[in-house]
C-alpha cells in the first residue's frame, strides 16, 4: 500500500500550475555533478507481512526481563514497571504529540512536565529540576559544562567510581571546548579523599562523583562536600534515582548539580535506550543550566496555566552563547517516571528501595560465606556489589545463561585492574528463591 | 523618544555620562522599548576591567538577550544592583535609577568616538 497520496494526475497538474514540465526543472539549479546518476543501491521493497516477519525474527535475538532472571547493573536496571504506565503514556495525546514551545494548545504536556520536574526536586532535595535530558551520561557531561560556564575555571575532576562510560561522555564533551578532565583514583572501592583533597585547586570548576559509585559502593559524601566546597569547586553528583528512596538526598549533602540516569524510573531496559536524564541543580544556578524547563504562571484571566520559560538560556534565542545545544528532552519517558513515582508514592518508593537493599544484602552475605568468594569491598553498598571469584567469572557467567540467569557484568574489560571480579545488581524484582538459587549454581559451578 | 543632549551614546545603543573620572552607563530609551520588558541582566564583576566596545554583561528581555558594550575601557566600580528583583526600572527610567554600570574612565580621549545626541537620533530615526 502507497503511503504517498498523490496521484501521477495530481503531480502533473501541479507542475503545471507552478509552469514548469518535469520535477527535474525544479532542481536544475544542482550542479549536474552533485546528482544522483543511478537509482539508489537498496533492495526491494517489501510488503508489510514481510517487513513484519523480518522485524520479529531480528527481535527474537533479544530477551527482555520477563525472559531471564536478570542480575545486570551499571546505570540500567531491572525493575518493575506497573502496567498502568504503558496504559497512560500510550494516549495518543502524549504518544504523538510533539515539543510544547506553543501553550495555548500544549498544557497538558506542559502540566506532565512541571510535575516530573516537582518530583524530580522532591526526590532529590535540588532547587530546580528541567524537563529532562537524554540520558544519565550525557547528563553528567552537560552538568561539566554547566559548572565551568559558571565557575569560569578550566579543568574538571572526575571520580574513578563514575561509570567508565560517562567518564569517557565527559571527555568527549570537554574536548571540544578544551576543558580539561583529570581523574581521581579510588581506595577500597570510594574515592580516594586525600587525592582529592591535594589535586582539588582553584582552578577546579567542578568534582563529579557517582553515588552510589559504579563498584556499588556508597561514596563518603559529606567528607567529600567539604573537600570540594573548600576549593570553591561546584559539587556534581550522578545518583541512582532509586537510591533515592533510602539514601540522604543530594540537596541535603549541599550537591551543586545533580544528575541521574532515569531508566530505572518506569522505563524498559530497550537496549540500551531510549532513556532519560535527570538534572537539577540549585536555584541561583538557574540561568546556567541547560534544557527545557517549565514554569507555572497565570493568563490574562487569572487562571492558572503553564510555559516553557527561561528560554533565553537556550539556543534559538543565545545561539552560540546558549547554556548548551540540547533543545529537546526524553518527554515520554519522563513521563513513564513521572507516572511511576506517582503510582509508588513517598511510602512505596522508600519500600522500594529497601527492598532493593535488603534482597542485595542478602545475596552479599550467602555469596561472602562460600568458601573461596568473598566481597571486594568493605564499604556500605545499595543494591549493586562487586564480588571475587576464584576465577574469571566470563565462564561462570555462561554456565549461569544456560540457565537463563544473567548472573552479573564481568569487570575485566573496565579499566580497574580486575581480573576475577563480578558485579551484581539485585532489584525488588528479584525473589527470594531466585537469589538462593544463584547462590546454589554459583556453589555448584565452583565445585 | 527621549534622547538626552548631556549624554553621549554607542551604536549599540548605550549611553554614557561622564562626571570627572567616572562614567555612568546604562541603555537608550529606544533600546528599552524595542526590547520589551526587562527581565534580568547579567552583571560584570566589580574591580574587573574592560575595553572600549568590549562586551561587559547581556540584558535579558522575555525573549531576546543582547550583549551590552562598553562605551569606554576603565575599570568597574559599581553596579546597579537596586535592579535586581526590580528590573523593569530600566524601562520606567533608562536614563536615572535604570543606570547599569559605573566606570573609572581610563583614557578621556575615548569619548571622540561615541555619538552626540544628535547622531545618535538620527541613527535610530528619532
Amino acid at each position: 500500500m502507497p503511503y504517498i497520496p498523490h496521484t501521477e494526475e495530481e503531480r502533473q497538474a501541479m507542475l503545471q500550475k507552478i509552469g514548469v514540465t518535469s520535477f527535474g526543472d525544479l532542481i536544475k539549479n544542482i550542479p549536474v555533478e552533485l546528482k544522483l546518476k543511478q537509482p539508489l543501491d537498496l533492495p526491494e521493497p517489501l510488503s508489510e507481512l514481510e517487513v513484519e516477519r523480518l522485524l520479529r525474527q531480528l527481535a527474537s535475538k533479544d530477551v527482555d526481563g520477563n525472559q531471564v532472571i536478570s542480575f545486570l547493573g551499571t546505570g540500567a536496571y531491572d525493575h518493575y514497571i506497573p502496567a498502568a504506565i504503558d496504559h497512560i503514556i500510550s494516549r495518543s495525546e502524549f504518544y504523538t504529540s510533539y515539543t510544547p514551545y506553543q501553550p495555548e494548545v500544549s498544557q497538558g504536556t506542559l502540566q506532565a512536565i512541571y510535575e516530573y520536574q516537582t518530583l524530580i526536586c522532591e526526590i532529590s532535595a535540588m532547587e530546580v529540576a528541567n524537563a529532562s535530558m537524554y540520558d544519565g551520561g550525557s547528563a553528567l557531561a552537560e552538568a561539566a559544562l554547566m559548572a565551568v560556564n559558571e565557575t569560569r575555571r578550566p579543568e574538571i575532576l572526575i571520580s574513578q567510581g563514575v561509570h567508565p562510560y560517562y567518564r569517557q561522555i565527559v571527555k568527549t564533551y570537554c574536548h571540544g571546548q578544551k576543558i580539561a578532565v583529570a581523574e581521581i583514583g579510588l581506595n577500597n572501592g570510594t574515592t580516594d579523599l586525600e587525592q582529592l583533597r591535594s589535586r582539588a585547586s582553584e582552578n577546579t570548576a567542578a568534582v563529579l562523583i557517582q553515588h552510589p559509585n559504579f563498584l556499588g559502593c556508597l561514596e563518603e559524601v559529606f567528607e567529600l562536600e567539604t573537600v570540594i566546597h573548600q576549593q570553591g569547586a561546584l559539587f556534581v553528583t550522578s545518583n541512582d534515582p532509586i537510591s533515592l528512596g533510602i539514601l540522604v538526598p543530594p540537596g541535603d549533602y549541599n550537591v551543586d548539580i545533580m544528575t541521574a540516569e532515569g531508566q530505572a524510573l518506569g522505563n524498559p531496559l530497550n537496549f540500551g535506550g531510549p532513556y532519560f536524564g535527570i538534572f537539577a541543580a540549585k536555584k541561583t544556578y538557574v540561568r546556567k543550566m541547560p534544557g527545557r524547563i517549565v514554569g507555572s504562571t497565570v493568563d490574562e484571566q487569572g487562571r492558572r496555566g503553564f510555559v516553557l520559560t527561561l528560554q533565553t538560556r537556550e539556543q534559538h534565542i543565545r545561539r552560540e552563547k546558549a547554556t548548551s545545544n540540547i533543545c529537546t528532552n526524553q518527554a515520554l519517558n519522563a513521563l513513564a517516571g513521572t507516572v511511576y513515582l506517582t503510582i509508588m508514592g513517598k511510602q512505596g518508593f522508600k519500600i522500594l528501595a529497601e527492598q532493593c537493599l535488603q534482597k542485595a544484602h542478602y545475596l552479599a552475605e550467602k555469596l561472602n560465606a562460600l568458601p573461596g568468594i568473598q566481597l571486594k569491598f568493605s564499604a556500605p553498598f545499595f543494591k549493586e556489589f562487586v564480588v571475587e571469584l576464584p576465577y574469571s567469572a566470563k565462564k561462570l557467567l555462561a554456565y549461569f545463561q544456560q540457565k537463563n540467569i544473567l548472573g552479573g557484568i564481568e569487570l575485566s574489560s573496565f579499566d580497574y585492574g580486575f581480573s576475577n571480579a563480578m558485579l551484581i545488581a539485585v532489584t525488588e524484582k528479584r525473589t527470594r528463591s531466585e537469589l538462593d538459587l544463584y547462590v546454589e549454581l554459583l556453589k555448584s559451578f565452583t565445585n | 523618544m527621549s534622547i538626552p543632549n548631556e549624554l553621549l551614546y554607542t551604536e549599540e545603543h548605550e549611553w554614557i555620562l561622564v562626571d570627572g573620572d567616572v562614567a555612568t552607563i546604562g541603555i537608550t530609551d529606544y533600546a528599552q522599548s524595542e526590547l520589551g520588558d526587562i527581565v534580568y541582566i547579567e552583571f560584570p564583576e566589580v574591580g574587573s576591567e574592560v575595553d572600549q566596545m568590549d562586551p561587559f554583561g547581556s540584558i535579558e528581555a522575555v525573549k531576546a538577550v543582547e550583549e551590552l558594550y562598553a562605551p569606554v575601557s576603565g575599570e568597574i566600580i559599581e553596579v546597579n544592583t537596586n535592579l535586581e528583583d526590580n528590573f523593569q526600572m530600566i524601562n520606567q527610567d533608562p536614563y536615572g535609577d535604570g543606570w547599569i554600570i559605573k566606570i573609572k574612565v581610563a583614557d578621556p580621549g575615548e569619548l571622540e568616538a561615541l555619538l552626540t545626541a544628535e547622531q545618535y537620533a538620527k541613527k535610530v530615526g528619532g
